[in-house]
């Protein structure tokens, strides 16, 4: 069972991320939960969302202790380095959040999401390109099964822009491929 | 592509209401649940027949729901606590009425205004009739997402067989959790039993009238009476719990909602450990599953029951038991969700502590 | 040859009203089942009977009828209209169920235009209670709750609930009348008439206020209560057809 917290701003697309992951987790044929922040949590422009993947049942959706985070801005890291599952991989969009990790029990991995989003013609695929690399780096879904997700959840999105997200999602995946990140 | 869906807890309850024949829906915003009216918004606008009313206030909306289910339509209203307080007097009246009608209550952390958390907080309010009266309310607790669609079905099932309140109790963290969900078919409406009851206008036939006015005190006992052997037949028919690795214990946990699925966890952790420890778990709230605690006390010295509250349900249970088992308590009121981990450790203490290893 | 020329009309049972002698309720009831048979709509009119002296509406009522809790007459009926919109919904209200404790359901219904006719029996007291002070109460009329007589600076003035719902957009039609005498007992049918016809035609929400006697709580008799709406009432409650959008 492995609990993933994505946080970042509103508008980030980060509830997008968990829930294209979880669907894609879904159709894998594992057991899926996801939670998102609610209510006065959300107000003030801050996002995040639970996402547990497991081959058994789960009983808490809750991120007590999260195996990883995908964290799109410095208050998100602030909120869930301390509370990180000791060994737990941290996946970071390194044009927000510069600094490094104070816990040294935990693998941060840096992704310039925004910079790669600029060579692709539109900053709207961050998101897309963090997913690819936790995608490509964690192995708990395909880069396949979550242009599925993606379909899915965003029905009559035109192809243009899915094939933007693919590319996205593509090249965060080679970042992590190419060894890029470390 | 198989028929499973990630969906939101709250649009579950909807979703499944509209397949069970639900046309008539009316609330308030209140939060974890305004997903609920945000999805019968939509849904019943696209629905032939189907009504959606943002209404004024939650006492408004569950009026509503009595004059539509006077009128004969499969209704329900939702809410959360402190939302489910203001229609108490409402809840009052449809059980007097003997009208049908499915309240949804997700559940937050009070009393007063609380958080926004998931507690369990409301369960004596919930089972206890809630309202004024010598009533009862038929509640239903799902643990998760699948459960939420089935319970949904059945809580309309219920409300027409025995035309009374039905009461879907779940919490902030259902209410927005996504899980994969199956929903059952939709039913035809064609095919429920009439309601010889409703009103539609005396056309060809006698008029008849639903009241619960009935100064005249004997008539009123009658009524009273006439409830309670409804209540009576409710209780020999519905009530309903699930167990998990009882057959063996010497540790029973008594939780129901998000407390049993976390449960389920701590539970798993102590078998780990060595350790004979199951779940029991009420579905039905009211009718309590009484029998099955009971008959599980032949067995079982020690019960361990686990709520979100400061104790509520133990009260069922110790009146289950009627003193034939030991009643522990653990829980955590304000809308913390304990983790399995938590639960885990709490049964080990409580099992060494009974000496309970040792036998 | 004798001529029948007059009887029980048609949707009311056959029951011996226990209203107290020169309440204005029995004329109403009667007005308003009168209207049912003339308009031919008796076999598909629900009603909506209020608490107070005139919950026992349904016992008098033959037609279609289902109790509301206090002040929730609005919204009932709402329910029911929406889910059977070929049926005539009315509710049948008191002045505290409507203007106090029912404020809100009222307005808002009134608002979203529900296609409704509520009768508003206005006796300026709460009836059945014992009479106490209503938010119709006039100024300096006693009651159980006011000794000495309504104070504006202590009890606030008497509320104008059909003028504050004629500035509301769903209605269309809101006429005060009375029961006092002859005359206005015919303007009053003519009222109740046009306002179930209002609903016919699914214009919507119509609303009759009726000034009506409570002898029994006014500690009057039955020709000073009369009296006392033309010379009292009248004057915080005048007569008129405040908002007519039908024409």
């Amino acid at each position: 069972m492995k609990k993933t917290v994505f946080a970042g701003f509103g508008g980030q697309g980060v509830l997008m991320m968990g829930y294209v992951f979880a669907v894609a987790a879904m159709r894998d044929g594992r057991e899926v939960t996801y939670l998102p922040a609610y209510g006065a949590e959300m107000r003030g422009g801050t996002a995040n969302c639970t996402v547990v993947v497991s081959d058994e049942e789960i009983f808490s959706p809750v991120s007590s202790s999260p195996d990883f985070a995908v964290i799109m801005n410095k208050p998100s890291l602030v909120k869930y380095e301390g509370v990180m599952n000791g060994g737990g991989t941290i996946f970071l969009n390194s044009n927000h959040v510069s600094r490094e990790l104070t816990r040294d029990d935990l693998t941060s991995i840096r992704i310039p999401a925004v910079e790669i989003a600029k060579e692709l013609g539109s900053e709207r695929v961050v998101n897309m390109i963090m997913l690819g690399a936790f995608a490509a780096h964690t192995r708990m879904t395909s880069l396949d099964s979550i242009m599925n997700g993606l379909s899915e959840i965003v029905k009559d999105t035109k192809a243009s822009i899915m094939k933007l997200n693919r590319r996205g999602l593509d090249r965060g995946a080679e970042y992590i491929l190419k060894g890029d990140s470390r | 592509m198989d028929k499973k869906l990630l969906m939101r807890g709250s649009q579950v309850i909807g979703e499944a209401a509209i397949r069970a024949g639900c046309r008539f829906y009316a609330g308030y915003p209140i939060t974890p649940q305004n997903e609920i009216p945000e999805f019968m918004s939509g849904a019943m606008a696209d629905l032939e027949g189907g009504t959606f009313i943002q209404a004024e206030s939650e006492i408004a909306a569950i009026n509503m729901v009595i004059g539509a289910s006077m009128a004969g339509a499969r209704a329900m209203t939702s809410s959360s606590s402190p939302g489910i307080s203001l229609k108490q007097e409402g809840i009052s009246f449809l059980a007097a009425l003997e009208l049908p009608a499915v309240i949804v209550n997700v559940m937050r952390g009070g009393p007063g205004l609380g958080n926004i958390a998931p507690s369990q907080g409301d369960y004596f309010q919930a089972t206890r009739g809630g309202g004024h009266g010598d009533y009862r309310s038929i509640v239903l607790a799902p643990a998760h997402g699948q459960e939420l669609a089935d319970l949904t079905r059945k809580a309309f099932e219920y409300a027409d067989r025995y035309r009374t309140p039905v009461m879907i109790l779940a919490d902030g963290m259902m209410g927005q959790m996504m899980e994969p969900v199956v929903f059952p078919d939709p039913i035809n409406l064609d095919e429920l039993p009439p309601k010889p009851w409703v009103l539609d206008g005396a056309q060809g036939r006698p008029s008849r009238i639903i009241k619960s006015l009935i100064l005249d005190t004997v008539e009123m006992e009658e009524h009273n009476w006439k409830l309670d052997r409804k209540y009576k037949i409710i209780s020999g028919e519905i009530p309903h719990a699930e167990t998990y690795m009882t057959e063996d214990a010497k540790l029973v946990v008594v939780a129901y909602g998000t407390a049993a699925r976390i449960a389920r966890g701590g539970i798993k952790r102590a078998r780990e450990m060595g350790l004979k420890v199951g779940l029991l778990r009420p579905v039905t709230l009211w009718p309590f599953p009484d029998r099955a605690i009971r008959e599980m006390s032949r067995l079982v010295k020690d019960f361990m029951v686990f709520e979100m509250n400061t104790g509520q349900m133990i009260d069922d249970v110790r009146l289950s038991l009627e003193g034939r088992s030991n009643v522990h308590f653990y829980g955590r009121p304000g809308g913390i969700v304990s983790t399995p981990d938590e639960i885990g450790k709490a049964i080990s203490s409580l099992y060494y502590r009974q000496h309970l290893k040792e036998d | 040859m004798e001529e029948l020329v007059f009887t029980r009309p048609r949707y009311i049972k056959k029951a011996p009203f226990h209203y107290c002698p020169g309440c204005g309720h029995s004329i109403i009831h009667r007005l308003v089942a009168e209207v049912i048979e003339e308009l031919g709509i008796g076999e598909k009119t629900i009603g909506v009977p209020p608490a107070g002296c005139a919950v026992l509406a349904y016992d008098y009522f033959d037609v279609d009828m289902g109790e509301a809790p206090h002040g929730r007459g609005p919204a009932l009926a709402t329910g029911i209209k929406r889910i059977l919109p070929d049926r005539i919904v009315f509710s049948y209200q008191g002045d505290g169920d409507i203007a106090a404790i029912g404020t809100s359901e009222t307005i808002h219904t009134a608002n979203r235009g529900e296609n409704i006719t509520v009768i508003f029996v206005n006796n300026n007291c709460y009836g059945m209670t014992g009479g106490q002070m209503a938010p119709t109460t006039l100024l300096g009329q006693n009651s159980t709750t006011t000794p000495g007589g309504r104070d504006e600076n202590r009890d606030g003035p008497p509320i104008d609930l059909s003028e504050m719902l004629a500035l509301v957009r769903g209605t269309v039609y809101i006429e005060r009348t009375a029961v006092n005498s002859i005359r206005n007992i015919r303007n009053t049918k003519k009222a109740i008439t046009k306002a179930f016809k209002a609903q016919i035609a699914g214009l919507g929400f119509s609303l009759v206020e009726i000034l009506s006697p409570c002898p029994t709580n006014w500690k009057m008799s039955s020709t000073d209560s009369c009296r006392w709406i033309d010379e009292s009432v009248m004057q915080t409650f005048p007569l008129k057809v405040i908002k007519d959008e039908i024409g």
